[in-house]
Parts: C-alpha cells; sequence; structure tokens
C-alpha cells in the first residue's frame, strides 16, 4: 500500500538533511511504527506521502498512487492527523465530522460504522466545542475526522503524545480494530510500549532508517548481554561504567542503569567490577527492551557515520 | 463547486460564533461614522481673534462687526498694544491679531488708501492659511462696501465682485464629503484585516494542513474564505449609508446600485490584497504588522485627508495603483455628482485591473503544498 524508494528531503537549500534516501514498504492491512528523536525525519515523511511536501528525489507511492503526480487522488484516499491538533476550536464536535465529512463529498451516515466505536465515546459531548475538549477527547475526534471518508490508509504522527495513558490504551485499542478492517496504518510514537504493538517497527535517525523489522526480531537481535543495575548514585556510577575499557554502552533507564559490558565473563566477576564502583548496588541480567535495541543500534559504526 | 458550499457552511458558523466580532464590525463603524465626521471638520471655526484699535473710529467698529459677524471668528480681546495682543498668541489664546492703525478712517477717505496689520498664529497650518483666507475675503468685501458709500457714483471705478458657486456641493456641506471617504475608509479596514487575519488564522491553528489533504481545491477553498468578507463588507457599507443619512442627512444623488457596482469592484480589489497578504505571512502577528503598514499608507494616499491633485507626479502614480483613492472618488462622484456608471467607468476599471492582480498573485502564491 505504500511503496517508498530512495526518498531524499533538505531543508534550507540542502543546508538541512530531513531524510537521506530513505526506503520501505508497507503491505494492506499492517501497522508500520516509527520510531526515532526529535528531528530523525519522521514529520517530513508523513508530509510527503500525504502530499503536503514535495521530496528532492526519489518515488512514493501510496495506495498505488504517485505522490508528486497523482497527488489529487492520493488526498481522497489518505487520512491525517498531524501531530498538531488541527481541527477547528470554535466547531463543535458535530460540526467538525459534518464539515470534514462534506468536503470529502461523503456523510456521516454512510461512514458510521467505521467510526461508531470512536463516536460513541463522543457521543456525550457532541455539542461541545472542540477546543473544550480533553487531550485525549481531542485525538479520538482527530481520529474520527481522518477516518470519515473511508481511507485506504492512514497517516498519525505521534497521536497519543501528551495523551493519558488509559486514553492511549484505548486509542491503541482502536488503532487494531481499525487494522482488521483492512486498513493500512503508518503510525509514530515516542513510546516504546505502543511500538511493541506494531506489525513492524522502523527506527528513523537523522533521516536514515536504521532498522525495520517485527518487533519480536528486532529484540531477537539483540546479541550482548544486557545487565540493570540498581543503585542510590546513579549519576557517578554511570560516569564511571563509562570510563571503564569494559564497557560498551551503558545509560540510565528510569530507576536503574543499563549496562552492556563487553567482555563475557561470570555473573560474580561483574558483580564486584560494579561494587568496586559502588559497594551497595546490585546486578541483575535482564532481556532487553526495545530502547536497548535502539541505543544498540546507534552505536554500530555503520550509524554514526551517516 | 460543492465544496464551496460547505466551506461556506463552516466560515459563516464560525462567524456567528464570534460574538466580539459582530460587535466590532457593526458597534465600531457607527460610533465612528457618528463622531468622525463631528471631529474631522475642515471648515474652520472658532478663531479667537485679538483686535488692536487704534483708530476708535465708527468705520473701524464696523469692520470689527463685520468680521465676528462672519461666524469664523470670535473676538477674544481687544487690546491697546500690539505687544499685549501678541502675548495673547504667545500663551496660545489667540489665533490671530487685526491691527487698526491710528487715522485709519480719515486716511482712508482722505487719501483713499490705508493698511492694515494681521499676524495669524502659524503652528496649525491649515488653520492659518484659512483664518488669513476668510479674514482677507471679508476684509475685501467691505473694502468695496465703503467704496460705494465714500466715493460719489460718478467716481467709482470698476470693481469685481467674485460669487463662487460651489457646484454640487452648493453650501461646501463638509459632511456630505467626509461621510463617503470615512465610510470607504471602515470598509478598507475590516475588509482588509479580516480577511488577512481569516486565513492566517488558519495556518497558526494548523486547520490549513487538514484542508489541504482534502481534495478540495484551492480555487473554491478560497473563494470560500473570501465571499463571506465581501458580504459582511457590503452590510458594513449599508449600515455606514443608513447610520449617514440618519444621523446627517445624507442622500446620494446618483443611484444606489451604481454605488453597490462600485463598491463590488472595490472588494475583490481589497479582499484580493488581503489575500495576497495572508499567504506571505505565517502568522497573525504577522499579517497585523503588514496590513497595518499598508493600511497607514493606503489612508494618507487616498484622498481622504489630502488632495491627490497636488501631489507630486509619482505620489500620484502610486496612489493610482491602490484600489481606494479610486472608490472614494467614484463614491463622491456618485453621492454628490450623481455620476452614473458611464462616468465612473475609468475607476471600475482600474480597480478591477488591480483586483485580478492582487488576486492572482494571491492564488499563485497559496500553494497547498510547499
Amino acid at each position: 500500500m505504500i511503496e517508498v524508494n530512495n526518498i531524499v528531503k533538505t531543508y534550507n537549500k540542502g543546508k538541512v538533511k530531513a531524510l537521506n534516501g530513505i526506503s520501505f514498504s508497507v503491505g494492506k492491512g499492517e501497522v508500520l511504527g516509527l520510531i526515532g528523536p526529535d528531528g530523525a525525519g519522521k514529520t517530513s515523511l508523513f508530509r510527503i506521502l500525504t502530499t503536503l511536501l514535495l521530496p528532492d528525489s526519489g518515488e512514493a507511492q501510496v495506495n498505488n498512487f504517485h505522490v508528486v503526480t497523482n497527488f489529487n487522488d492520493i488526498r481522497t484516499c489518505v487520512g491525517y492527523m498531524p501531530g498538531r491538533f488541527s481541527l477547528y476550536l470554535d466547531l463543535t464536535v458535530e460540526e467538525n465530522l459534518h464539515f470534514f465529512a462534506t468536503v470529502f463529498n461523503t456523510t456521516i451516515e454512510e461512514n458510521y460504522h467505521l467510526i461508531k466505536d470512536i463516536y460513541e465515546q463522543l457521543q456525550p459531548f457532541k455539542e461541545r466545542k472542540a477546543g473544550k475538549l480533553s487531550g485525549g477527547m481531542k485525538q479520538k475526534l482527530a481520529l474520527c475526522c481522518a477516518l470519515i471518508h473511508k481511507p485506504a490508509v492512514l497517516f498519525l504522527d505521534e497521536p497519543t503524545t501528551g495523551v493519558d495513558v488509559v486514553s492511549r490504551k484505548e486509542f491503541w485499542q482502536m488503532l487494531g480494530r481499525l487494522k482488521e478492517q483492512g486498513l493500512t496504518i503508518l503510525v509514530s510514537t515516542p513510546y516504546m510500549d505502543e511500538a511493541l504493538l506494531c506489525d513492524r517497527i522502523a527506527f528513523m535517525h537523522k533521516g536514515d532508517i536504521l532498522s525495520i523489522n517485527t518487533p519480536k526480531e528486532i529484540l531477537a537481535s539483540f546479541h550482548r548481554e544486557l545487565f540493570a543495575i540498581k543503585t542510590t548514585k546513579t549519576f557517578q556510577l554511570l560516569n564511571a561504567l563509562r570510563s571503564l575499557p569494559d564497557t560498551y554502552t551503558c545509560f540510565a533507564f528510569g530507576e536503574s542503569i543499563h549496562w552492556v559490558p563487553k567482555i563475557h565473563t561470570t555473573p560474580s566477576a561483574l558483580q564486584s567490577i560494579i561494587q568496586a564502583l559502588d559497594e551497595n548496588a546490585t546486578l541483575e541480567k535482564i532481556n532487553p527492551t526495545l530502547e536497548d535495541c535502539f541505543i544498540d543500534l546507534l552505536n554500530q559504526p555503520n550509524a554514526s557515520s551517516n | 463547486m460543492r465544496s464551496l458550499f460547505f466551506i461556506l457552511e463552516k466560515e459563516f458558523r464560525q462567524m456567528r460564533r464570534r460574538k466580539g466580532l459582530i460587535r466590532t464590525l457593526f458597534i465600531a463603524p457607527i460610533i465612528q461614522l457618528i463622531l468622525m465626521p463631528l471631529a474631522a471638520n475642515y471648515s474652520v471655526k472658532n478663531i479667537s481673534l485679538v483686535v488692536v484699535d487704534h483708530d476708535h473710529s465708527s468705520t473701524s467698529r464696523e469692520m470689527v462687526a463685520k468680521i465676528t459677524s462672519s461666524g469664523h471668528f470670535n473676538l477674544y480681546a481687544t487690546s491697546e498694544s500690539n505687544k499685549e495682543a501678541l502675548s495673547y498668541v504667545e500663551h496660545d489664546k489667540a489665533d490671530l491679531v487685526l491691527e487698526i492703525p491710528p487715522h485709519f478712517e480719515r486716511n482712508l477717505v482722505r487719501e483713499n488708501s490705508e493698511k492694515l496689520s494681521v499676524e495669524i498664529n502659524a503652528i496649525e497650518g491649515v488653520k492659518a492659511g484659512l483664518a488669513g483666507a476668510y479674514l482677507s475675503q471679508i476684509l475685501l468685501d467691505y473694502n468695496a462696501d465703503i467704496r460705494e458709500r465714500f466715493l460719489p457714483p460718478t467716481h467709482q471705478a470698476f470693481v469685481f465682485r467674485i460669487i463662487p458657486i460651489h457646484w454640487y456641493n452648493v453650501f461646501l456641506n463638509y459632511y456630505l464629503y467626509i461621510i463617503p471617504g470615512i465610510l470607504v475608509n471602515l470598509v478598507t479596514g475590516i475588509g482588509l484585516m479580516q480577511t488577512a487575519f481569516n486565513l492566517v488564522n488558519e495556518k497558526e491553528i494548523g486547520t490549513i494542513e487538514q484542508i489541504n489533504v482534502t481534495p478540495v481545491k484551492k480555487f473554491w477553498f478560497i473563494l470560500g474564505k473570501l465571499l463571506p468578507f465581501y458580504i459582511l463588507s457590503a452590510i458594513i457599507f449599508s449600515v455606514g449609508l443608513l447610520v449617514g443619512f440618519v444621523f446627517y442627512g445624507m442622500v446620494p444623488v446618483g443611484s444606489i446600485a451604481t454605488m453597490y457596482i462600485a463598491l463590488l469592484d472595490f472588494l475583490f480589489a481589497l479582499v484580493g490584497f488581503g489575500l495576497l497578504l495572508s499567504t506571505y505571512a505565517e502568522s497573525q502577528q504577522q499579517v497585523m504588522s503588514l496590513a497595518f503598514f499598508f493600511m497607514n499608507i493606503l489612508n494618507m494616499m487616498s484622498g481622504l485627508f489630502t488632495n491627490l491633485d497636488s501631489m507630486p507626479a509619482w505620489a500620484q502614480f502610486i496612489t493610482n495603483c491602490f484600489p481606494l483613492s479610486h472608490f472614494i472618488k467614484a463614491m463622491r462622484m456618485i453621492c454628490l455628482k450623481g455620476s452614473g456608471l458611464a462616468d465612473i467607468t475609468p475607476h471600475l476599471l482600474y480597480m478591477f485591473a488591480i483586483g485580478l492582480v492582487f488576486n492572482t498573485w494571491a492564488v499563485l502564491n497559496y500553494k497547498k503544498r510547499s
């Protein structure tokens, strides 16, 4: 459904590189998650695929339509939810939905089945102005508006940023149901727990895709041993570990430190290394999370050379 | 085409929600049209006059009476010395000093001529110029009067008397002249600012992104955004005309239909200009500074406050490139002179050409994608 081939985009006459020739494809009914820090190029990619931005070079097709030449066809068959809430704040929930249905030449009734689950939650507030909705409700309304014309592909740019945990969970349940109905979804998120719910994940960094794979395989591709260290002196220990020649990577992760040593040795030997630095610290071998994998990818030589 | 209807539906819905907008749009023009013509008045009245009469003759007294009865001058004080009289001017109590020399009447009769001294406070240029002109007009009149009186009929020389007849505005009624101008000024302010704000607002809150990914053609979208402001501006114009009628008894001599044709033509250019500004601005603050800058130039060079024909050639060329001066001229022609469509055709064509340039430029500059 989405074919991206060597897309390049630069800003400021080539000075700022947003996308360095990325390629990937998304199949029908697939949910692809885009993950990467700010400035990785996620939003530029979204804007190119939704025909808002022209790429410098490369080709991309959405639903078999070319993004540069057949942009009018694409605009009828994609739904886009920008990162920033961008519906009319002074129109009510119902009026916003009505407006976006009509500009796509359809009616709310015609495609009500698509948004029924979501809209039922908004029903009590349908007379309320969009500007007065809570964050989670706003996102639900935006999703409804992006869905009302029955798009084949859905582009969601950080749809759950700034939304509470419960609403985030509900939101992803909805995405799951939409996927079952055959919708192709490209979604970016800063939350790793959400990324795990995608069919495949693309790690983006400085305009490149470092890796694109299923969550399972990404986790399996982490070949080193990973340890979580619990300590009260996080900052001092972090600095001490980083200066250690045996350390491969080491970073703070919530309340603990995730440490990847270069050497393969017995746990007790490692324990003694740590306790030499901080006698109260405890060491535990853990399974990697997506974030560990992401940091591991960033440290690979071919990634940093770009 | 269908999408135009839905965009209009949305626009009017939003407009109705903005209670502040409706209030400013209607109340402000009404108040301005009631107050401004009274305040912004060119006919100078209440010029304070100080008379230094060294003659104390019946002629000098009669002359002063003639001056003060004209309605333009108030006799602030009489004084015995020029020095004292000038101190009134210095303290901003008097605008004009008239000094009548000793033996004024005698010399006038004996020698057939005498000089008067007039000193005018020229801090306010317009007022000084007009005061001087009024005074010399009155004195000339009086001069002719006393010639007839003192000289025997056989000795009377030929005297010119100029009696101006002010065509189209017989009593030089200032309101008739200024109200069409103020009305145009109001429509300009609201039409330009609101159009420019409206589109930039969509940019600022991000809704333009959503619109841009819809299949709506940009022509219909822009038209849908502009039409409400045509209607709004036309309503304000009508309210203004009504205020002019109710408060100042202004009844246009020409046809109302011609006036509205000129209005629509003008709005085409004006709203196009607002649209053009909004395609260049990214935020309301930016568009506000831009619009403010152009509003000032438009107002100063529109012929509302100053006379166009006395401007240097380059300035006249610039004013011709703005729609405002054409509309003000057309409005005055219709209101005062009763000009018909044929008479204002040059102005209509100018405005249409200007509008065409602005609108085309704006539509080309507005891109649904970057």
